[in-house]
């Protein structure tokens, strides 16, 4: 048996440290290490309750919307008050933007460049992928840099800039918009469209939206083999990607997108061996066993410990473990799309599991399908005499929740309000959950085991099954540690 | 050029503003700068031995390195051990690299609020002891001491800002790739002068407003945000009214108040950042290079001879009362 450890990563959003235990060519056992600490929480507590606002987005500069939405939420339920209509639309189209720019980011700068590393040099598909997808010099690569700053010139409209910003408030959003401004987003949305048919798919998103199954997409892969997800694909047969990376975790999502009649347009639940199941927050644990902090071993999030502690020998990441009713949970797009019921990425599930591969088509569907939906939300526009913003009043409620879905999966923000006062605030990430380290049972995270069964190539110092593995889950390892 | 970018406590929206760059696409840019970048946390191609290696040749003077960039603020804690960040895959604590890369660089640029002064993460308690590159807060000597320059001659170059313009980035690699950037065009604190010589003021969307003092009381006002809503646009050091964010953007657009994240005390306001401190109905801040009895008399004279237009559409959602169109008599 040999020992590596592997790091820095690059193309992870933040810091990550792999330790795996390598026996006849394949890896029998991993570590994961998150190495920076910043102590966010602390920073909170005494606070005035609007300054969550102010430091919530700056958890993260990739997630960082995600971040003002989770805390708005939070410090709604505090004033017992919600959005109107309008305001609440503004604030999904924000999310709905940082979600897809985040998605398309990790495909083309994230993700796809492993396959345009050296390694790969005898594989039929190798000059192709490395004239799209070569780092720093990949036509798509370089396409979709200039399709992601298109993107967001919707957020200069709706949030001012992006990251960062200070519009997503308890009551709404502090920007009302005109119906010009709206077509002026459209054209935003439709350059996106207009990359995605012409660069990703070489067809029509409706097309690709349609897809139902496997065979499907199998069959659409053979008459779009010149598109870049046509080229992963292709890409994803050779290599068996559908083998590589299996979580056995359950499936988590809070839900997303709240709309006027009251549903979600991403629902909550639970996904079990093909069973779905209602989710109850009051289930989640965080269990610090194995991280680098002080106080009760396992606590819900209202008494969480939060002060660092360096001289635990068993301690390894400074990510904690957030356990779900005591079960490891996977979040992020796939467990979002299975939850909603979306028939390929069900297929998928079904067929596969969590694997690489279905985790990456679970993203780039989620990618097409947040595009249209943009589109449709700025067709149907704000109502003309309805409000943007409704003013916070006393507080309510000295507890608030907030549950919502980052591009990476579940975020969740759990605050406490005395004396006017931030009391206490508690945030659990989406890689916290993906990036887990061990609990008291021992029992490893949704990527430790993915990372279980690994193959290797002869002679490798930083393999590459690892680091694909490694980005299927779009980490962003300063959410997590925060 | 080579060109390395290494982040420690920071939220990586630095690395994603710049990314976004609207004038060229980062590839296409760093191709006609001709950076070739060591290590970019978005966009290298190789992780672990192979960056470890490449750290090793740049600190041998084996590579060299023309602009180190850093991100987020240089953590000591705890107890001035830098433990709470070490470089993943070694034993290193994150501020000894970042010193010694410091060293071998002709430029160092601190890049955004906490590489420059600390910013968020050096928030009180500041448990981890965050602090800026060369400046903790508005003192300098910090990581780096008051005296360090790079090999270029220059101190750490502060492009503050939380998060970071992309142009500022961009623009300070151009005026270096150039050579162009001297001493005299930074400011006192080392911030380049091409922004930092503006106030966020300057060409504020809701300047009507601000000269008849017609407020905004709430987040979704149209009004000036100086009154009540906390807003220090006019002391804030940043071209942000002028050079527009993503598209089309700025804080103030975006209906909420400048918090002057340029500044070296961001992240140590000892009140709410959304409300403006006052004594008695007076708010405590004032506007640069004025002295208190004219803004006072200015204001009280503006709040008399405020229009109606601009008194009921500060304090709307949407523009309530048009602009008078004014004929001309034939």
């Amino acid at each position: 048996m040999s020992k590596i450890i592997i790091g820095p990563f690059n193309r992870v959003e933040g810091d990550l440290e792999v330790q795996l235990e390598i026996e006849a060519q394949k890896v029998t056992s991993a570590r994961v290490n998150s190495t920076l600490f910043r102590g966010f929480e602390s920073m909170l507590q005494g606070r005035p309750l609007g300054d969550a606002l102010v430091y919530a987005p700056r958890i993260c500069g990739i997630c960082s919307v995600s971040q003002s939405v989770a805390a708005a939420q939070a410090l709604s339920q505090i004033y017992g008050i919600s959005p109107p209509e309008n305001g609440q639309r503004a604030i999904n189209l924000m999310l709905a933007n940082e979600n897809a720019a985040d998605l398309l980011t990790h495909f083309y700068l994230f993700f796809m460049p492993d396959f345009a590393r050296g390694i790969y040099k005898d594989r039929t598909w190798f000059s192709d992928s490395q004239k799209r997808f070569k780092a720093m010099q990949g036509v798509s690569s370089a396409r979709a840099i200039e399709a992601r700053s298109h993107w967001l010139k919707m957020m200069g409209t709706l949030a001012g800039h992006w990251p960062h910003t200070l519009a997503i408030q308890p009551g709404g959003c502090s920007r009302s918009l005109n119906d010009a401004e709206v077509m002026q987003m459209l054209l935003y949305a439709q350059k996106l469209r207009h990359f995605l048919e012409n660069s990703l798919l070489h067809d029509k998103l409706e097309n690709f939206l349609a897809l139902e199954n496997e065979a499907d997409l199998q069959s659409w892969q053979q008459q779009h083999a010149d598109s870049d997800l046509g080229l992963f694909i292709a890409i994803a047969t050779d290599l068996s990607l559908h083998e590589l990376g299996k979580s056995d975790a359950l499936l988590m999502s809070y839900g997303s997108f709240p709309e006027s009649n009251g549903q979600r347009l991403i629902p909550s639940g639970v996904y079990r061996n093909g069973e779905f199941h209602l989710l109850n927050p009051s289930h989640i644990q965080e269990d610090i066993s194995h991280a680098n902090y002080q106080g009760d071993i396992h606590s819900s999030p209202w008494h969480q410990a939060q002060m660092p502690l360096l001289d635990n020998p068993d301690a390894y990441s400074w990510c904690k473990a957030p356990r779900l009713k005591g079960e490891v949970a996977e979040t992020g797009s796939l467990a979002r799309q299975v939850m909603a019921k979306q028939p390929l990425i069900l297929d998928l599930i079904q067929r596969y599991g969590s694997c690489v591969y279905s985790r990456i088509l679970a993203r780039t569907l989620e990618l097409v399908k947040l595009t249209v939906q943009v589109e449709s939300w700025l067709q149907q526009g704000f109502s003309e005499t309805g409000h943007f913003f409704t003013e916070p009043g006393d507080i309510v409620h000295q507890r608030g929740v907030g549950l919502i879905e980052a591009a990476r999966g579940s975020l969740g923000h759990w605050l406490e309000v005395k004396n006017n006062r931030i009391y206490s605030y508690q945030i659990i990430a989406p890689t916290t959950w993906n990036f887990s380290p061990r609990d008291q049972q021992n029992t490893p995270g949704a990527l430790e085991k993915a990372l279980e069964n690994t193959p290797l190539y002869d002679g490798e110092t930083d393999p590459v099954n690892v680091q694909h593995i490694v980005r299927s889950f779009d980490p962003c390892m300063v959410c997590t540690v925060h | 050029m080579n060109i390395l970018w290494f982040q420690s406590g920071g939220c990586s929206g630095c690395t994603l503003s710049f990314l976004g760059l609207e004038e060229m696409d980062l590839i296409e840019w760093s191709r006609s700068m001709q950076l070739n970048w060591l290590w970019h946390p978005s966009l290298t191609e190789h992780s672990g031995s192979e960056t470890q290696a490449m750290l090793d040749a740049v600190l041998k003077d084996e590579i060299k390195l023309d602009i180190f960039c850093l991100e987020g603020s240089v953590i000591m804690g705890p107890k001035g051990s830098g433990r709470f960040h070490m470089l993943a895959g070694t034993e290193t604590p994150a501020k000894e690299l970042i010193e010694r890369l410091s060293e071998k660089a002709d430029y160092v640029l601190a890049v955004g609020t906490c590489a420059a002064f600390g910013g968020i993460t050096a928030s009180p308690p500041n448990t981890v002891e965050a602090t800026g590159l060369q400046y903790d807060q508005n003192f300098a000597g910090s990581l780096l001491p008051t005296n360090f320059k790079s090999r270029a001659g220059l101190p750490v170059i502060n492009i503050s800002g939380c998060p970071v313009h992309p142009g500022w980035v961009a623009e300070t690699i151009g005026l270096i790739r150039f050579q162009k950037l001297k001493t005299e065009h930074l400011d006192p604190y080392n911030r380049p002068r091409f922004y930092a010589d503006k106030l966020v003021h300057h060409g504020c969307s809701r300047n009507e407003y601000y000269e008849y003092k017609a407020s905004a009381v709430k987040p979704s006002d149209l009004g000036c945000m100086m009154e009540h809503m906390g807003c220090v646009g006019t002391v804030a050091h940043a071209d942000c009214n002028e050079r527009p964010w993503n598209g089309n953007g700025s804080c103030t657009k975006g209906g909420y108040p400048c918090v002057d994240c340029t500044s070296p005390d961001f992240g140590h306001l000892n009140h709410s950042y959304q409300e403006t401190p006052k004594i008695g109905n007076i708010p405590v801040g004032l506007p640069s290079d004025m002295p208190k009895a004219w803004f006072i008399a200015l204001s009280t004279l503006a709040k008399s001879a405020t229009p109606k237009r601009l008194k009921i559409n500060a304090i709307s959602e949407r523009i309530e009362i048009s602009p008078e169109i004014k004929r001309k008599k034939l």
